[in-house]
């Protein structure tokens, strides 16, 4: 229980002083390196892990017959055609440069068939499902966005104008409007909303976020946080 | 049934019928005539254009591409042009991906730009794609201190400690300006967080992201930031800058940004007339039923 505990603790103690320490000592830059390493080789073995629990949360549910479980024999069998195409280098010619080695040529390349897949089915795919938002947003903007009160009109209010504004149709409705006034047009009134009020809101969420993280993280480094080693860790 | 019963309870298949045809209309009739509506160049746009201009000519730009296919209908357009803007003024290009979609369309736009009107341009020489690698904002703080280790080898297998373009480069700071066409995470908010900042102003960034990412991003602009490209308007805008300074009749690859603008136009018009109408419809009620 003891080794559960004060080993991952010792480590995330350890690897976060250095990287916070190594930022102002110099000397110890290359500490801070070698743990970077460390991270980005445990980044990409988190993709293995990945792997191995989309396969196992599939499976389940097909082995169960849960609720759209057809889905998920969709997505093991998409996810293992491309992971043999890709692994297996299918259909890669040698390199120009190395006409020797077999499958040493790109295999990124509409050509072979692991492109073909990122070309011809999951790009078309990723911006179909991308593009069905803009519907979902008209419905949902005809149904809910309503000016109950105060707040929700002026929201309403900046989202004409951003709207408009970000488009020409800003330029044909307000270009009419004198030099003086050109603070009003709606482009220009929208670049305003979003520099001004949008900043002021988004620095405030980032300096309240930072103070957050600042305290979180100096609690997990003195040990005082251990919410994160197991339910039964919090401290 | 009244009007404002029937428009109540419309069926929310008429509002997707009223948007496929909003959009495609303005699709179609631009795609025919050729016809862009004209663009009104905007500060943080105007900034990254000037960003890339102030890097003198044979200096090399690190160029990221941290999307997805999902984002690229938005995204794309706005690389395109960065890196046939940083190709025509003769800058050296190196790019490099933190999502792992990004490393296919760094070679999509490699292969749409360089090969197709720069093939003077040579792999490792002048441009190389350093491909994706894992590690996200620990990869970013690994660059500050190593490039190298954070990409050892190129996308085609290559060592980067024999590529000519990366000669002398110790950090990330040796590049004089970063661009970063981002969606979202691992994307220019950390790039500013965990490189820009530390950099002590050795290091200028620019950055291109979507309209709903744009909000979290303009308070680094103008110090952080040298520049962004907010959404498909700044890819417009931009688009028009790099195209009246390249000069002649572009082809229709390079005005994709401005011909979106239609679609968009459209589309937020529709948006508008829908919640002025759900408005007329509630308030309608609500005084009804006072009444």
């Amino acid at each position: 229980m003891i080794a559960r505990q004060a080993v991952p603790l010792a480590i995330a103690i350890g690897a976060g002083l250095l990287m916070a320490v190594s930022y102002f000592l110099r000397p110890l830059g290359w500490m801070s390196e070698s743990a970077s390493e460390i991270f980005n080789v445990v980044s990409a073995i988190a993709f293995v892990l990945g792997a191995g629990s989309l396969l196992k949360a599939n499976l389940s549910t097909i082995s169960r017959r849960d609720r759209g479980w057809g889905y998920a024999a969709v997505t093991l069998g998409a996810f293992l055609v491309t992971l043999v195409v890709g692994m297996g280098k299918m259909g890669v010619n040698p390199s120009p440069s190395s006409p020797q080695a077999a499958w040493s040529g790109d295999q990124q390349t509409a050509e072979t068939p692991f492109g073909w897949i990122y070309e011809f089915v999951l790009s078309p795919l990723s911006a179909t499902m991308f593009a069905l938002l803009a519907f979902f947003v008209a419905s949902a903007a005809f149904r809910a966005f309503r000016a109950k009160n105060a707040g929700a009109a002026v929201l309403l209010v900046t989202a004409f104008v951003v709207l408009l504004g970000r488009t020409y149709a800003g330029v044909v409705l307000t270009d009419w409007m004198p030099g003086w006034a050109s603070g009003l047009r709606l482009e220009n009134l929208s670049n305003y909303l979003m520099g001004v009020f949008g900043s002021a809101g988004n620095r405030a969420i980032l300096i309240g976020i930072a103070l957050g993280v600042a305290a979180t993280s100096l609690r997990i480094l003195l040990g005082l946080d251990r919410s994160w080693l197991s339910r039964e860790g919090g401290g | 049934m009244s009007v404002l019963g029937r428009l109540e309870r419309l069926d929310r298949r008429w509002i997707f019928l009223a948007m496929f045809l909003v959009v495609s209309g303005p699709i179609l009739y631009m795609g025919l005539t050729g016809k862009l509506f004209p663009e009104k160049v905007t500060a943080t746009t105007q900034s990254v254009f000037d960003a890339v201009e102030a890097v003198p000519p044979g200096e090399r730009v690190l160029f990221a591409f941290d999307f997805d296919p999902a984002s690229a209908g938005e995204l794309q357009p706005m690389a395109t042009q960065l890196l046939r803007h940083c190709a025509a003024r003769k800058l050296r290009v190196v790019c490099i991906a933190l999502w792992p979609l990004g490393n296919n369309l760094a070679e999509d736009t490699i292969t749409e730009v360089i090969h197709a009107d720069f093939p003077q341009m040579r792999d490792g020489v002048d441009y190389v794609n350093l491909g994706f690698q894992a590690g996200q904002e620990q990869l970013m703080t690994l660059l500050t201190t190593n490039f190298r280790k954070g990409f050892p080898v190129d996308q085609r297998g290559r060592d980067t400690a024999d590529l000519e373009i990366l000669e002398g480069v110790r950090s990330v700071t040796d590049f004089p300006l970063l661009i970063d066409v981002g969606a979202g995470f691992p994307g220019s908010k950390e790039w500013v967080q965990y490189v820009v900042t530390g950099s002590g102003g050795k290091l200028r960034m620019v950055a291109g992201t979507t309209g709903v990412s744009t909000p979290q991003l303009i308070p680094y602009y103008p110090h952080q930031l040298a520049g962004i490209l907010a959404g498909m308007k700044g890819a417009a805008e931009y688009e028009s800058l790099v195209n009246a300074k390249i000069g002649g009749t572009p082809p229709p690859r390079y005005l994709e940004a401005q011909r979106r603008m239609g679609p968009q136009l459209f589309g937020h018009l529709l948006l508008v007339a829908l919640i002025v109408l759900g408005n007329v419809i509630h308030f309608t009620r609500k005084a009804r039923a006072a009444a």
